[in-house]
C-alpha cells in the first residue's frame, strides 16, 4: 500500500556500478523504494545484493551512478551520515555493544549536546519498545537478550533516529517462525507510518507473504521490480536463476530396505529422549523450531557430543560411538549446518578437505600417495559436477553449493551408510539447491539412510519420505503421509 | 593459482634472503689475501717469473718465511713443494714467532760471505700478506737483508660475506635456532605457541653436562656422552608432553601453559646446576657442535639441521600426520568432526617441539663445551621470529617448514652482514625488529590482496 502517490521514493538508486579488483560486483543497478512499502530484494549468492546495500549505506563508494534519499542526492560516507540522512541498516551481525544495556545502545553515538539524562533516556526507550509492542527491559545487557530482541533494539534505534528507510539483510535468518511473525507485524506497523523497508531474503515464503514488491538481482544487474501478486513462486525463481526451473523439489522415492540406523532413548544436551529408526533408502526429515534440539540430536548420533544415555544400532547391531572418529569408521557421517565453522578447513584446498577423513584410502604407513588422492578427488568432481578451478583451489573460495557438494563427495568416499544433513541447502543458491536434492535422491537410491534437518518447510515436505517433529528435546510427532501433509500441520506439532 | 605464483607466495621470502645476500656481498667486497695452500698456489707463478733468467731477480735465492700456526705452515710447506717440483727449491724455509724467525735468518743476514747459495742482495723473501709486516721487521735487523724484496700472494677482490669460512659460520650460528624453529613451526601451524623452548635449551645443556659429571666428568666415554644427550632430549620431550597435557586436557591456552613451563624449566636448570656453569665434560663433546665433516667441511650441527629439515618437510607435506597438523590449525572443530584426533595431534607437536629444543640445548652444550642455566635466554623470541619471517601465520593453519629455514637464515644473514659491515649491536636490534615487522606486514598485505580480489558481494 504505497502511501501518497506523489511523494518521492525514500530511496532511488540509478545506474549504480561497483567493481572490486577482479570482480564486477554490480554492473548496473536501478531500484526505488517507496515510502510505506515493504520491498524485498532477492537473488542468488554473488548476485550483488549485499554490495548494493553497502553502496546505499556508504560502506562502498559507487564507481558511477547516483543514490537519492527522499528525492535528494546524498553522499554517504559512514553509518552516521546514513543515519543523518534517514537511512538505518541492520545487518546479520548486529551493530550493538553486547556489554552495554539496551538503553545505552539505543542512545550510543548521539551528539553529546543532545545527550539526555538516564531517566529521560529510559522513558524514551520504554516508549519506543512499547511502540514496537515488545517488553524489553531498557536496563538489560544486550548480550543477555535473545537474538530477536537484539534485532528489535536495532529497529528501535532506527525509530529513534527517525529513519525513513530501514534496510535489513536477511532479518529472519536467526529467528524462530514465531519471532518472524512478530517481526513482520512490527514492519507492517512501520510501513503504515510511511517508512520504506528494504529487506534481503533467501526465503521466498517470506517474500510472498510479507513483501509488497520484489526486486530481483542476477549477476550484478537489477532485472526489475514487480508487485508480488503479479508473480508466481516459479516465475520468481526463474528470474533469479535465469532459466526455467523444472521442479523445485525433484523428489524420487527409493525402495526402502531394512532399518539402517536405530536410536533408542538417546539423551544429552537439549535432547531429553529420542527413539527413532531410519531405513535404507529412506529420507527422514526432522522438523522443529530453532532450539528444539534437532542439531543436538544428530550431534549425539554422530559422537560430536557425549550422550547421557541411550542406545544406537547400526544395521541391527549395537554400536558404541564415543567420537566423530568412531562414527565415521562405522559409516555415519554428518554434514553440519555451518560449513565454514564445522564442515571445512577453509584454508586447505578442496582436495585436502575432501581427503581429510579418507587419507587411509590412499596412504601406506601414513605416507600419502598424492597422485591417487588427486585422481580419487577428480572422479568426484566429475560425477558430482563440483565446480572448482582445480583440486588445489582453497575451500574458502568455493560457493556454498560447491562446498556442500565437496562435503558430500568426502562422505561418499568414506563409504557412509547413514548420511545426516543439517540444513543441507542453507546459504545455497536456488539453482544449486535442486542439484543438492538430486544428490539426496541419488544417495537414497544407493541404499543409504538419510536424516535431514531443515527449517525450510517446503524443503522438508518436498524431500522427506517421513517427518519427525521435535519440540523441547522430545519427538512430539511423526508425519508419514508427507505427500498430503501441510506446513500448518507440521508447525502445529512443532509448537505443542 | 598457477604453480609459479604459488611458489612465489610460499617462498617469496627466499627472494628477500637472496637479495640480502647480494646486498651484503656488495657491501663487503674488499681485497682478500689468500692463506694456506691457496696462497702458495697464487704466489708460485710470481716467484718463478722473478727468479727465471731475465726476470727481475734472476737467480735469486728464495727464502720462505712464515709465522707460527697451521695455515701459515701449510703455506710454507706447499710453496716449498711446488718450487722444488719446478726445479727451484727454496734456499730455506723459516717458520715461527719473530724471535724464531730472527734466529733462523741470522745465517743469511750475517754477511755476503756466509751465504752459501746466493750473494747478498740476491735473496727473495716469500711470505703471506698478513705476515709481511713482521717479516719485514725481522729482515730490517740484518743490513744484508734489509733491502731484500718481499713477495706476497696477489690479492683479489671478493666479498668477505661470501668467504666459505663466513658462510659456514653463518650456518653454524643459526643451527640451534633453526632446529628449534622446526618444532615451533609445527606448534604454530596447529594454532599454538611454545614459549618454553629457550628455557629447555638451558635445561638440556645442564642435564647433559650434569649427567656427564656423574658418568666420569672429563673422562666420560663417548657412550656416556651420548646417553646423557639422549636423556636430556627425552626429559625435554617429557616437559613438552606436560605442556601438551595442560593444553589438551585442561584447555589452558598454549601461551599461558608454556609461559609457566618456561619458568619451571628455567628454574629446574638453575636448581640442577646450582646456578653455575658445568665445565667438567670430555673434549670429545665438541665434535657435534664444532666438528666438521671431512667431505664438505660442514659442521655436524649444520648437517644435522639439514637432515631434520628434510624429515620435517616430508612429514608436513607428505604424511597423514602433517595433513592433520594443518587441519587442526585451520579449524580444530571441523577437523574433529572429520575424524581427526585433534588432541593427539596437539600433543605430538608440543612433544616434538620440546624434544627439538632439548636437542638444541645438547648442541649448544657441545658448541660451548659446557652447560649453564643461562643458555638459550630469549631464544624463544628468535625462534618465533624465524617462523614468522618464514611466512607461517600465528593464527595457525598455514606455514611451510622450508619457509622457516629461509626465515632462520634471513635472521642469521642480517646479523652476520651487519657484523661484517660494523653496524653497532644496538642498531642491529632495531634493524632485526624492523625486519620481523616488515615480514609480517608483507604477509598481511598478501592476504589482504587475496581478500580484496574475492570482493565483497
Amino acid at each position: 500500500m504505497p502511501a501518497l502517490p506523489d511523494s518521492p521514493p525514500v530511496l532511488r538508486v540509478a545506474g549504480v556500478a561497483k567493481a572490486f579488483p577482479g570482480v564486477q560486483a554490480i554492473r548496473t543497478a536501478d531500484l526505488a523504494v517507496l515510502p510505506g512499502e515493504i520491498h524485498a530484494l532477492v537473488g542468488e549468492n554473488g548476485a550483488g545484493k549485499s554490495t548494493l546495500i553497502k553502496v546505499v549505506t556508504g560502506a562502498h563508494r559507487p564507481d558511477r551512478g547516483a543514490v537519492e534519499i527522499a528525492g535528494r542526492p546524498v553522499r554517504i560516507r559512514d553509518p552516521r551520515d546514513a543515519l543523518a540522512a534517514g537511512v538505518a541498516a541492520i545487518y546479520q551481525e548486529f551493530n550493538l555493544v553486547p556489554a552495554l544495556t539496551a538503553r545505552e545502545n539505543l542512545f550510543l553515538g548521539r551528539e553529546p549536546r543532545r545527550r539526555l539524562d538516564a531517566g529521560t533516556e529510559r522513558r524514551r526507550a520504554r516508549e519506543l519498545f512499547e511502540r514496537l509492542g515488545v517488553a524489553i527491559d531498557p536496563d538489560a545487557l544486550v548480550r543477555d537478550l535473545p537474538v530477536a530482541h537484539q534485532q528489535l533494539v536495532e529497529i528501535a534505534r532506527a525509530l529513534l533516529a527517525e529513519a525513513r528507510l530501514l534496510i535489513m539483510d536477511e532479518p529472519t535468518a536467526a529467528l524462530t517462525p514465531r519471532e518472524v511473525e512478530t517481526l513482520f507485524g512490527i514492519l507492517n506497523d512501520l510501513r503504515a507510518h510511511g517508512i520504506g523497508i528494504l529487506f534481503i531474503s533467501h526465503r521466498l515464503n517470506e517474500v510472498f507473504r510479507h513483501a509488497d514488491r520484489v526486486s530481483v538481482m542476477r549477476d550484478g544487474v537489477t532485472l526489475g521490480t514487480w508487485p508480488v501478486g503479479e508473480l508466481t513462486r516459479e516465475a520468481l525463481i526463474e528470474r533469479m536463476v535465469g532459466r526455467p526451473l523444472d521442479q523445485e523439489f525433484p523428489k524420487q522415492r527409493a525402495p526402502l530396505g531394512a532399518e539402517r540406523l536405530t536410536v533408542r532413548n538417546l539423551r544429552g544436551g537439549r535432547v531429553r529422549e529420542a527413539t527413532f529408526a531410519v531405513r535404507a533408502g529412506e529420507v527422514l526429515g526432522i522438523a522443529g523450531l530453532v532450539g528444539a534440539g534437532r542439531t543436538d540430536l544428530v550431534r549425539l548420533v554422530f559422537g560430536a557430543d557425549r550422550p547421557e544415555g541411550g542406545e544406537i544400532l547400526l544395521d541391527g547391531a549395537p554400536v558404541t560411538i564415543r567420537s566423530p572418529r568412531d562414527a565415521i569408521r562405522r559409516g555415519i557421517c554428518l554434514l553440519t549446518e555451518d560449513r565454514a565453522q564445522q564442515g571445512l578447513v577453509l584454508g586447505l584446498s578442496a582436495r585436502e578437505n575432501f581427503a581429510l577423513p579418507n587419507l587411509g584410502h590412499w596412504s601406506r604407513a601414513s605416507w600419502i600417495a598424492e597422485r591417487r588422492e588427486r585422481t580419487a578427488f577428480l572422479r568426484y568432481v566429475e560425477s558430482l559436477n563440483i565446480r572448482v578451478a582445480g583440486p588445489e583451489q582453497a575451500a574458502r573460495h568455493l560457493s556454498g553449493g560447491n562446498q556442500q557438494k565437496l562435503l558430500v563427495a568426502r562422505w561418499l568416499e568414506s563409504d557412509s551408510r547413514v548420511v545426516i544433513f543439517d540444513e543441507p541447502t542453507r546459504g545455497i543458491d536456488v539453482g544449486a539447491k535442486v542439484e543438492m536434492y538430486l544428490l539426496i535422491n541419488d544417495l537414497a537410491a544407493r541404499g543409504k539412510a538419510i536424516v535431514m534437518i531443515s527449517s525450510e518447510m517446503p524443503e522438508i515436505l518436498g524431500m522427506s519420505d517421513r517427518i519427525l517433529v521435535l519440540h523441547d528435546g522430545r519427538i512430539t510427532g511423526e508425519v508419514t503421509d508427507v505427500a498430503t501433509a501441510t506446513q500448518e500441520r507440521v508447525l502445529e506439532l512443532a509448537v505443542r | 593459482m598457477s604453480g609459479f605464483s604459488r611458489f612465489l607466495s610460499q617462498y617469496g621470502m627466499l627472494f628477500v634472503l637472496l637479495l640480502l645476500c647480494a646486498f651484503f656481498s656488495l657491501a663487503t667486497l674488499r681485497p682478500q689475501h689468500p692463506a694456506g695452500a691457496d696462497a702458495a698456489r697464487a704466489l708460485e707463478p710470481a716467484i718463478l717469473a722473478a727468479t727465471a733468467p731475465g726476470g727481475t731477480h734472476a737467480g735469486a735465492a728464495v727464502l720462505i718465511a712464515a709465522r707460527a700456526g697451521e695455515t701459515d705452515a701449510r703455506f710454507a710447506r706447499e710453496l716449498a713443494r711446488r718450487l722444488a717440483a719446478r726445479g727451484r727449491p727454496p734456499a730455506a724455509v723459516v717458520t715461527g714467532d719473530p724471535a724464531a724467525l730472527r734466529e733462523a735468518l741470522a745465517p743469511f743476514g750475517a754477511g755476503a760471505d756466509t751465504v752459501a747459495v746466493a750473494p747478498a742482495g740476491r735473496v727473495l723473501v716469500a711470505t703471506l700478506e698478513a705476515a709481511a709486516p713482521i717479516v719485514r721487521g725481522v729482515l730490517s735487523a740484518f743490513p744484508a737483508l734489509a733491502q731484500a724484496p718481499v713477495l706476497t700472494p696477489p690479492a683479489h677482490r671478493w666479498p668477505t660475506f661470501l668467504l666459505p669460512d663466513n658462510l659456514r659460520n653463518v650456518a653454524n650460528q643459526i643451527a640451534v635456532i633453526a632446529i628449534l624453529a622446526i618444532g615451533m613451526t609445527m606448534v604454530i601451524v596447529t594454532g599454538g605457541i611454545d614459549l618454553s623452548v629457550g628455557s629447555l635449551i638451558a635445561l638440556a645443556a645442564v642435564v647433559i653436562a650434569g649427567l656427564i659429571g656423574h658418568l666420569g666428568g672429563a673422562a666420560a666415554t663417548t657412550g656416556g656422552v651420548v646417553l646423557a644427550g639422549a636423556a636430556a632430549v627425552v626429559i625435554c620431550g617429557g616437559i613438552g608432553a606436560f605442556s601438551g597435557l595442560m593444553i589438551t586436557r585442561f584447555a589452558i591456552p598454549p601461551f599461558i601453559a608454556t609461559l609457566g613451563m618456561m619458568q619451571v624449566a628455567s628454574g629446574i636448570a638453575y636448581i640442577l646446576s646450582k646456578g653455575v656453569p658445568i665445565y667438567r665434560v670430555p673434549d670429545g663433546i665438541v665434535s657435534l657442535g664444532r666438528g666438521t665433516d671431512p667431505l664438505l667441511g660442514l659442521p655436524y650441527a649444520v648437517l644435522l639441521m639439514a637432515g631434520l629439515y628434510l624429515l620435517a618437510h616430508l612429514l608436513m607435506s607428505r604424511t597423514t600426520l602433517g595433513r592433520y597438523i594443518y587441519a587442526v590449525g585451520g579449524n580444530p572443530e571441523a577437523a574433529r568432526l572429520a575424524g581427526v584426533r585433534v588432541k593427539a595431534v596437539q600433543m605430538f607437536v608440543y612433544v616434538i617441539c620440546a624434544a627439538l629444543a632439548g636437542l638444541g640445548g645438547v648442541i649448544m652444550a657441545s658448541q660451548l663445551k659446557s652447560g649453564a642455566p643461562t643458555y638459550g635466554l630469549m631464544y624463544e623470541l628468535y625462534v618465533i621470529a624465524a617462523v614468522v619471517v618464514g611466512g607461517t601465520s600465528l593464527s595457525g593453519g598455514e606455514g611451510r617448514i622450508l619457509g622457516t629455514l629461509i626465515g632462520a637464515f634471513t635472521i642469521a644473514v642480517i646479523q652476520n652482514g651487519m657484523n661484517l659491515t660494523n653496524v653497532e649491536s644496538y642498531t642491529q636490534k632495531v634493524v632485526l625488529g624492523g625486519v620481523i615487522l616488515g615480514a609480517v606486514l608483507l604477509d598481511r598485505m598478501k592476504h589482504r590482496g587475496l581478500e580484496r580480489r574475492r570482493g565483497g558481494h
